[in-house]
């Protein structure tokens, strides 16, 4: 009698164990953080990035911002330029626009005279620069993740990209450990 | 809070966000609030109306209390308590 009291015992402290570890991912799965995929690379859809990023951050919710493919090329330093690339990764610098105040508009481009317009209406509404939102993000405490992956893949060198305060490279996994637990996970 | 009630509040600090638009009165208000006591009231100014709406989300979440705001011309004021 007494022995099946131990395993019930026992077993009742397993399942405790289980359960511990069961609420402490869901927990986990909840953290005040905001992670987004950002693989868009134009002026616009950075923009939101930017301006819902600092909301958050505003409201003291964690931000970790995951950036790859056509969203790499916001990152780029226009002062730098990196020595060593073969002729493709050459193009694909050509081709890219060099920075976040190059970024073309998804809509009404118009040859770059759409965000020069967008440009001239944001500060006379006194809205932030682009400039202006890095910087603030920066001392705001919000992550850059640059996917080393698409790095690569589209040839850009890490001695082009921006001096950013918490800037890591990593890949996809990261992402999804980030985003897993955080409470809002976008993809833009 | 009437009208009458929120403009006799004793400001500790008066944030001028009028120069800056979504989300600049957001930030401008998390730099000030550092600044001040538990129970002190704070005011920030905004030209934009939107900030009217996020600023009470800002407070719900940050635990802090609105107290409510005022339309002045062309701009707004918005109170709240810190907590």
């Amino acid at each position: 009698m007494e022995k099946s009291t131990d395993i019930t015992m026992e077993k009742l402290l397993a399942e405790l164990e289980a359960l511990k570890a069961k609420t402490n991912r869901i927990e986990n799965a909840r953290n005040d953080q905001l992670s987004i995929a950002v693989i868009s690379g134009d002026m616009d859809k950075i923009m939101a990035t930017m301006i819902v990023s600092l909301a958050a951050a505003a409201m003291d919710t964690k931000v970790k911002l995951f950036f790859s493919f056509w969203a790499l090329a916001a990152l780029r330093d226009p002062k730098k330029s990196p020595k060593g690339k073969n002729f493709i990764s050459k193009m694909f610098g050509i081709m890219l626009p060099k920075g976040r105040n190059k970024l073309k508009l998804s809509k009404f481009n118009m040859m770059g005279m759409g965000p020069a317009m967008i440009k001239g209406l944001m500060k006379q509404q006194n809205v932030m620069s682009m400039d202006e939102m890095f910087k603030q993000a920066g001392e705001l405490g919000i992550e850059i993740t640059v996917c080393e992956m698409t790095m690569n893949l589209m040839g850009f060198k890490k001695e082009e990209i921006i001096d950013y305060p918490h800037l890591r490279y990593a890949g996809a996994a990261t992402f999804i450990a980030d985003s897993g637990e955080s409470s809002m996970q976008w993809m833009i | 809070m009437t009208t009458e009630e929120l403009k006799a509040l004793t400001v500790a600090k008066s944030v001028d966000a009028r120069g800056t638009a979504c989300p600049g009165p957001l930030l401008e208000a998390k730099k000030a609030i550092g600044t001040i006591n538990e129970n002190d009231v704070m005011e920030v100014l905004s030209a934009d109306e939107g900030t009217k709406v996020d600023i009470p989300k800002w407070c719900n979440k940050q635990g802090h209390e609105f107290l409510g705001s005022v339309e002045e011309n062309g701009y707004f004021k918005i109170y709240l308590r810190k907590k």
